[in-house]
């Protein structure tokens, strides 16, 4: 086939980017050749969009072993342990297929986080849906809850934690983000680097087939009224295949055959030997009569562009072929050597004893396409005047009744009782907490993790939201008693060649990159996602952040339920009375417009480790941030799960007590303490100007509100508990 | 005591078994699925998991697996073989217990603590235990326990049903059976009752920091009564 510009157009690229690639080549590229540059050239691969921007994250600190750049972030914990980490998204496939997309989206991190040497120990996940009463909305989560955990639960990998939201933006795009951690030897870390002139490149795992050819471009354009049309992008996964591939791939790692190693992930083969030759700035020959395929009469350009699931490519010492082999067999897996390492700086592929395609690997690396996109700053919106007599006919129980049964805040048990959360036998801290905790194994230590995002305060004030994002991630981790170490992100945005939807993602990139460096709280890994829309329909700026810390010993892990009566219940961080954007404010007063509450960096920082300072003196009875739904939803989450009540006293606070109760003022817990610790605690919060406030003490039965208004426990479980169980039957 | 621990492709509590039955004094070895022999061992354990990813039917696979014949010999022959979740679904499989497991009533993975009531104490695994309810920990999608009218009536006759899925108290009524096991069967023996299979995981229960430690009664007393 004669490669033309419409051919090249087809494959997703613009015309100048084509004429950019005759130019390099000096020559108009082969069919083959042309698909390796759509694959490599496309934004979900290149970054062309975000590059500019990304390169201002903060992504360097003490406990930062390696950044952005690598299949994932790694980070220090001390004693010789480390832990990889990543986010990505897989939201295009989950549309269209939500099982298969959902769960290859799990597979896909995985490998990420094993292809580095670790053994992957905890899953997490952030989901995003359409409006309950849109007619997919129910088979999109269901589809992807079970695939989700049809591939984590193979994999015997706890899902610890994750995030379920529900926005009518998501209607034509859902979201689906998942994440891992992996634990490894800081001694035992691998890369992707390539190094050494004729080294065997080894091709590992599944068979290659026709699925998934086209998967990274497909992820890298809008949806349209042929979406269905698109089914045979979506992998297809298979969870027993990446178990036997991890052992096999840490049975390998255990000895010293390998230099370098990749997983196949987007864009298969094209990008692992790629990435592979380029980093270690050499050349690869691979023979692609020798991949191991699945189907017959397959082209190389087919080969080249399969996304099928669990395989790796290796480059290996000489002389290690044997003995690799020997490990692939005993797992039941493909082993091949299909090319070697060479000094000619390109890619070459050879097919039936000829050569199909040779590409200089800097043309389609250092020299792919990036752009300043026009952007369009946010401006601050105005702040809604709420009148007290308004807010005072309002009932406080009806109110919280109406906030606690929210698609929003509600219990999420339905979905993660589907997922094993309790294989390897670490998880001392199960989903519906601030952070999912699993001790590292045999040791004192553990590791706490959560994922948040706030799409409506980033669609309000995208620079903002971007603070307050990281931020939570921040006070989940502290509200475990974990010491917050890094991020990794997952930014989810609708088309970056529009300039309103560019500038959310350019502002909410500035606002992480401020949060995360005055925090100390560096970016290590990360993704984009551009494109999250059907025709015109964009979703709301979504970015996910996923925070990783330590709890050195794991006996001092705090939970949120309350633990015992009589104890005091202080409010740390101070009430604004902040209704803009809050949940109250949308679903109560049907305001859907206003500035998201400001994040003030010094108090999130000085508040946080103030209360980290509690934990580690033993203060800390059980502890919660405030965040979605304010003050009173936080303290109904900590007596349902505590199954016990709370005296609220009467506020000194001068704002309007619904305006106390449901505002979403940043930089607030809720802490619990005994009575004979008060003094000292108050000490310590007073010396370091630390706003708090006695909020009531701990009883048996009933959420006490004011003279007026008691609320059972039983009636706080009744309405976080059931709205989705009942929704989903 | 010595126990074995079998690892199939797929296994997945293979890891978290030997860490338990360790930590209770067995001195436990792995074996692969491959093997010809077992070790010599006073006990046997077939781990939860995903053998050969579920694939055809859960435990199928496995049940044909090298090792097998060397398992099955040593049950017939008296010894002592646990199969937990998976475990007991390749058990069902060989035959060594009788009936089957079909997929969850409500057609979804299941992962949560639940309570379950033992019904015979004169055999290995329970023999002196002090309490008559633990609370056990159940992750599986394949865990609805089915049998015949005449098997059942079998089972009944030969006390084989080891343990209920049950509420708090120790009620054995519909509405704690998570999975639609009939008359709530969490876990059956054989005849003999030196094999036992059961759906819920006692090693995931062997510390307080974990779900709970009913784990820790189960494998303390199975080590003293094998001792």
């Amino acid at each position: 086939m004669e490669v033309n510009e419409q051919i090249a157009i087809d494959h997703g690229l613009k015309s100048d980017e084509f004429k950019k690639i005759c130019q390099l080549l000096k020559r108009t590229p082969n069919i083959t050749e042309l698909g390796i540059f759509s694959a490599m050239w496309n934004e979900h691969c290149s970054y062309k969009s975000s590059r500019l921007h990304l390169k201002k994250l903060p992504t360097k600190g003490k406990k930062v072993i390696q950044g952005p750049g690598e299949n994932a972030g790694v980070i220090d914990i001390e004693d010789g342990d480390a832990i990889v980490f990543k986010i990505e998204s897989h939201n295009h496939p989950s549309f269209i297929e939500p099982y298969q997309g959902a769960a290859t989206g799990v597979g896909g991190i995985m490998r990420d986080v094993f292809t580095m040497g670790a053994r992957p120990i905890a899953n997490l996940n952030s989901i995003h849906f359409g409006s309950p009463q849109h007619k997919k909305t129910k088979n999109l989560l269901r589809g992807v809850v079970h695939g989700i955990g049809g591939y984590g639960n193979c994999m015997g990998v706890p899902t610890i934690a994750g995030q379920t939201s529900f926005d009518s933006s998501y209607n034509g795009n859902i979201l689906v983000n998942a994440m891992t951690l992996g634990l490894v030897k800081k001694n035992k870390i691998f890369y992707s680097k390539a190094a050494g002139l004729n080294k065997p490149v080894i091709y590992v795992g599944s068979k290659t087939g026709r699925d998934g050819i086209h998967g990274a471009s497909m992820a890298s354009a809008s949806f349209d009224e042929k979406i269905e049309e698109k089914k045979p992008t979506v992998q297809v996964g298979d969870p027993f295949t990446e178990k036997l591939l991890l052992e096999a791939c840490l049975e390998l790692m255990a000895g010293d055959s390998i230099i370098a190693i990749q997983d196949m992930g987007a864009a298969g083969l094209t990008s692992s030997s790629i990435e592979m030759a380029s980093k270690g700035n050499l050349g690869i020959e691979i023979d692609l009569s020798k991949v191991p395929c699945r189907e017959t009469k397959m082209t190389p350009y087919e080969i080249m562009l399969s996304e099928s699931q669990e395989r790796m490519l290796i480059v290996l010492e000489n002389g290690k072929e044997e003995i690799a082999k020997k490990i692939f067999d005993k797992w039941n897996l493909d082993f091949a050597v299909i090319g070697k390492t060479t000094n000619s700086k390109s890619i070459e592929l050879i097919f039936n004893q000829e050569q199909v395609a040779k590409i200089p690997v800097n043309i389609l690396v250092e020299n792919s396409p990036m752009y300043d996109r026009k952007w369009k700053k946010s401006k601050l919106p105005k702040k809604n005047k709420f009148k007290n007599e308004v807010l005072n006919k309002l009932k406080i129980k009806d109110v919280l009744k109406k906030i606690l049964s929210n698609q929003n805040i509600c219990s999420k048990e339905w979905i993660w009782q589907q997922y094993d959360h309790t294989v390897m036998g670490d998880t001392i801290q199960k989903p519906g907490g601030d952070s999912g905790v699993v001790r590292v194994h045999g040791t004192n230590k553990a590791v706490a993790a959560s994922v948040d995002s706030s799409a409506v305060y980033c669609w309000a004030h995208p620079l903002t939201g971007g603070k307050q994002i990281v931020a939570e991630s921040w006070r989940n981790l502290i509200s475990v008693g974990a010491t917050p170490i890094a991020i990794t992100n997952c930014l989810n945005f609708g088309s970056p060649e529009k300039e309103d939807n560019m500038g959310e993602f350019v502002e909410c990139v500035q606002g992480i990159g401020e949060a995360s460096k005055y925090l100390n709280f560096p970016v290590v890994s990360g993704n984009v996602s551009f494109y999250n829309q059907t025709k015109d329909v964009g979703i709301k700026p979504t970015p996910s952040i996923g925070g990783v810390g330590l709890i050195k010993n794991y006996k001092k892990m705090i939970s949120m339920d309350l633990k015992e009566l009589d104890n005091l219940v202080l409010v740390i961080g101070k009430t604004e009375g902040h209704i803009d954007q809050s949940l109250f404010a949308r679903t109560i007063l049907d305001e859907k417009n206003g500035p998201p509450p400001e994040v003030n960096l010094f108090n999130e920082k000085n508040n946080g480790e103030s209360i980290l300072n509690l934990i580690d003196k033993g203060y800390v009875r059980s502890a919660h941030d405030i965040s979605l739904g304010g003050l009173l939803v936080a303290i109904s989450k900590m007596c349902i799960k505590g199954n016990k009540g709370i005296k609220i006293n009467k506020s000194k606070n001068l704002v309007n007590e619904i305006e106390y109760f449901f505002a979403e003022d940043q930089g607030r817990y809720l802490i619990e303490v005994n009575k004979k610790d008060l003094k000292e605690v108050t000490k310590i919060l007073n010396k370091n100007s630390v706003h708090h406030e006695e909020l009531g003490i701990i009883t048996q039965n009933d959420m006490i509100i004011n003279e007026k208004t008691k609320v059972t426990i039983d009636e706080l479980k009744s309405y976080y508990t059931n709205w989705l169980s009942k929704y989903m039957s | 005591m010595k126990s074995s621990v079998i690892t199939f492709p797929g296994s997945n509590c293979d890891r978290d078994m030997d860490v338990a039955l360790k930590k209770f004094g067995f001195h436990n070895k792995m074996v692969w699925h491959d093997e010809n022999e077992l070790p010599k061992s006073d006990l046997v354990v077939l781990p939860g998991g995903f053998s050969y990813g579920d694939y055809l039917r859960c435990g199928s696979m496995a049940s044909k697996s090298r090792i097998m014949q060397s398992v099955i010999n040593f049950a017939k022959s008296g010894g002592l073989v646990m199969g937990i979740c998976n475990g007991f679904q390749i058990l069902v499989e060989t035959g060594l217990v009788p009936g089957v497991l079909l997929r969850n009533k409500y057609l979804e993975f299941i992962c949560k603590n639940v309570f379950v009531k033992l019904d015979n104490k004169e055999n290995a695994y329970f023999k002196n235990l002090n309490k008559d309810i633990l609370e056990f920990h159940i992750a599986h999608n394949e865990g609805n326990y089915f049998c015949t009218k005449d098997q059942l009536k079998e089972i009944e006759d030969n006390n084989q049903i080891a343990i209920y899925y049950c509420n708090k108290e120790g009620k054995i009524e519909d509405q704690y059976n998570p999975n639609g096991s009939i008359k709530n069967i969490a876990g059956i023996f054989n005849k003999e009752k030196n094999v036992l299979g059961m759906m819920p995981h006692p090693e995931r229960m062997i510390d307080q920091s974990l779900s709970g430690e009913d784990g820790s009664i189960f494998f303390k007393n199975l080590m003293n009564n094998i001792k």
